[in-house]
């Protein structure tokens, strides 16, 4: 772990970020800091806001109050510029297409690693010869898979991943340890959600814990009332 | 600050307004109740009966406040929407929103009562007048926002896209307008119209002016009584309605 | 064109689109099947007598290709939706107004054109006299743009409801009646022997409007609804 001394500007910066909807606090306020090489364990359970977390840091929803910074820039979704990978609950893939047509369309949108090509990362995801077969016939793992190969092949630093480990075999979870790994070696960042860090076995990642927020911080709405968010 | 901009930013926060809408809505009534009591009265006594169209123009008197109040209260939600959108101000949400349903009641009577005028005057209940129909585009358009607005959950993500749909709404609305008039034209349509061109005499004049400002001030106290119920729902767990509850309770025991 | 450049993401987007709807290409066809059973019910309701359905063929051909394509209007953003692309445009850091406008493009090249290419068999179905043909044809591709623009962003505000169907016609039919008009009325105008260039150039100023403002309005809409 980078001590966060030596780095003076965080790729990714939380500051007293708060989410709320109707006025019910859903997260917050948080701070923290992400530096190159680093990768963290956001922990909670259901309900807990991990993925309205990501959805805010990934520019997808606008904090209720606090700031997100990018290399110590304020983050908008038009400067985003090649920086943030998201990996959400939807895969975001195409069933109609192949896995080398899904691939081809994330470079169009998010570009191109140097040095890198959609036959590769297929490869080193365990997908050699599946290239052309439409994602429909390819089993959920599969497909996780895929999705996991458009993390490598587009340049961006910071990974936003939610759940990484479900839908995945032994091997499948393996796989997205190696490439968190590989990952931080190489400088970048990730930021991966869990409800349970069982499947993390590189190390000891840093963790934030995320907590469901007692009534009383959801504008006392009374217990019975508070819409779980899943 | 100035007083009357420290007096707007007040007005925003619910129980502010809430205290505020209570305080006047009583007198809103009042004044809407005498008003249109006076209106009726020049309208339906006072007023000469009309030399073409006999005693059937004086649901002029309802129709033409009612067709005011139709665009009026579009304008308004469309502005409050505008407000919502961009400052993200919940009391403009709530008033966009309360204001659509009321607005709707009234471009519905405008069209009724257009047509109980046509039936004597065209001898038919519906004609393709200009503006009729832009008058039921209108209603249609609000429609579709009051939809919109009930067809999604989230009661604050309701608010924004209904106001954005009627800020669309008021885009496209001189569009429709004006493609009507063309269309009209083009098909040779009726030229009568419920309030022509034609000069009007002044003890004709005040009832409608008078009913005009009855539907005006109606208008504002209903908004103001559906905007304090919705208040209310929206903010259901705070401190400031939990504080209402203790003396209602104690009432109904 | 270097990948992650804005350009590359249109085309991206475009190439996809396309590539989605050569995969479903039967799908692609019901608007048109649709648009040609609606066109032949009203020689039925009417009555076979030329005179009658030259009169009402031009209003007529246009409601049923705005029908069809309001049909094909709910699934613009659904499937993107349910399958996370949606959230993959948003987050991508190219303008999400222009990645919709490819999107709407490629929605008017797949529903609207071919219903465009089949208007003269619509038209002959009606015995729409041959001179108005021409002018049917033009009306149609000022009026399709303009239903494919508008009809996005009430998609964009309805996307994430499970049943927009009907409401969808609620929102888009009132929007988009002065197309409507200005479409069927410069037929009318054309087969009555008037000018017909000023309801056309109303159309045409009303579409370069929308080109501009619409993809723009989608995209806030868009926000609204994910928020």
């Amino acid at each position: 772990m980078h001590d966060s001394a030596d780095e003076p500007r965080a790729l990714l910066q939380a500051q007293s970020l708060c989410f709320a909807r109707n006025d019910e606090a859903i997260f917050g306020p948080l701070d923290f800091s992400l530096h190159g090489g680093e990768t963290v364990l956001i922990e909670g359970d259901n309900g807990s806001g991990k993925t309205t977390l990501l959805k805010v840091l990934s520019g997808l929803l606008e904090p209720t109050s606090g700031k997100v910074l990018l290399h110590g820039a304020p983050l908008t979704l038009a400067k985003l510029s090649h920086q943030v990978a998201l990996l959400g609950h939807l895969p975001g893939l195409k069933l109609e297409l192949s896995a080398l047509e899904n691939l081809r369309f994330a470079t169009g949108l998010g570009g191109i690693r140097p040095g890198i090509t959609p036959h590769l990362v297929l490869a080193s995801v365990g997908l050699e010869g599946f290239e052309d077969t439409p994602l429909r016939t390819l089993s959920a793992g599969q497909r996780k898979r895929v999705a996991l190969a458009r993390l490598l092949l587009v340049p961006a630093a910071l990974w936003l991943l939610d759940e990484p480990y479900a839908n995945l075999d032994r091997g499948g979870i393996d796989l997205v340890n190696r490439l968190l790994d590989n990952h931080a070696h190489r400088g970048g960042a990730a930021l991966i959600t869990s409800h349970g860090a069982y499947a993390f076995t590189s190390g000891t990642p840093r963790r934030i814990a995320l907590h469901v927020p007692p009534p009383a911080q959801r504008g006392e709405v009374p217990e019975e009332r508070r819409g779980a968010e899943a | 600050m100035n007083s009357f901009v420290l007096f707007f930013h007040k007005l925003g926060s619910p129980p502010y307004f809430y205290r505020f809408a209570g305080k006047w809505l009583p007198w809103l009534y009042a004044i809407a109740l005498v008003a249109a009591a006076i209106g009726f009265y020049g309208a339906l006594f006072t007023a000469p009966a009309d030399y073409q169209q006999g005693d059937s123009f004086r649901i002029m008197y309802v129709h033409v406040p009612c067709a005011w109040m139709g665009l009026f209260a579009y304008l308004f939600m469309a502005a409050n929407g505008f407000i919502a959108l961009v400052w993200r101000i919940k009391l403009s949400e709530t008033l966009a929103m309360a204001s659509a349903p009321i607005g709707a009641a009234f471009t519905f009577i405008t069209l009724v009562t257009g047509s109980l005028w046509g039936k004597p005057t065209w001898g038919t209940w519906w004609t393709w007048d200009a503006r009729l129909t832009s008058e039921l585009v209108l209603l249609f358009l609000y429609f579709g926002v009051i939809g919109l607005y009930h067809a999604i959950e989230d009661r604050r993500q309701a608010a924004r896209a209904a106001a954005f749909l009627a800020l669309i709404g008021i885009v496209n609305l001189p569009i429709v307008h004006y493609s009507v008039i063309w269309w009209n034209t083009l098909h040779q349509g009726q030229t009568v119209n419920l309030i022509g061109p034609s000069k009007i005499a002044p003890s004709m004049l005040w009832p409608l002016l008078t009913l005009a400002f009855a539907t005006h001030v109606y208008f504002f106290a209903s908004v103001f009584a559906r905007t304090r119920v919705a208040l209310l729902e929206l903010e259901s767990g705070k401190d400031w309605v939990r504080a209402l509850l203790p003396a209602t309770q104690a009432s109904h025991d | 064109m270097k990948p992650g450049t804005t350009s590359a993401a249109c085309a991206a987007v475009l190439r996809r689109d396309l590539m989605l709807v050569w995969r479903r290409r039967g799908d692609a066809l019901n608007p048109l099947l649709f648009a040609i059973i609606v066109v032949a019910c009203f020689p039925f309701a009417l009555g076979p007598e030329a005179a009658v359905l030259e009169r009402i063929a031009a209003g007529t051909i246009f409601v049923a290709v705005l029908l069809a394509m309001l049909l094909t209007l709910d699934a613009l953003f659904r499937s993107d939706l349910e399958d996370g692309s949606l959230e993959q445009l948003v987050v991508s850091p190219h303008p999400l107004a222009l990645l919709l406008g490819c999107k709407i493009f490629i929605h008017w090249l797949t529903t609207a054109l071919p219903l465009i290419i089949v208007a003269p068999l619509l038209a002959q179905l009606l015995q729409l006299p041959a001179p108005v043909l021409p002018v049917l044809i033009i009306a149609l591709a000022l009026a399709t743009p303009l239903l494919s623009l508008i009809g996005a962003v009430c998609v964009a505000l309805t996307v994430g409801m499970r049943r927009s169907g009907m409401l969808l016609t609620l929102l888009v039919l009132p929007l988009i009646v002065p197309a409507l008009i200005f479409g069927a009325g410069a037929c009318n105008a054309a087969q009555n022997g008037f000018a017909y260039a000023a309801p056309l150039l109303w159309l045409a100023a009303w579409l370069v409007l929308s080109i501009i403002i619409a993809p723009l309005a989608a995209a806030a809409a868009l926000k609204i609804s994910l928020s």
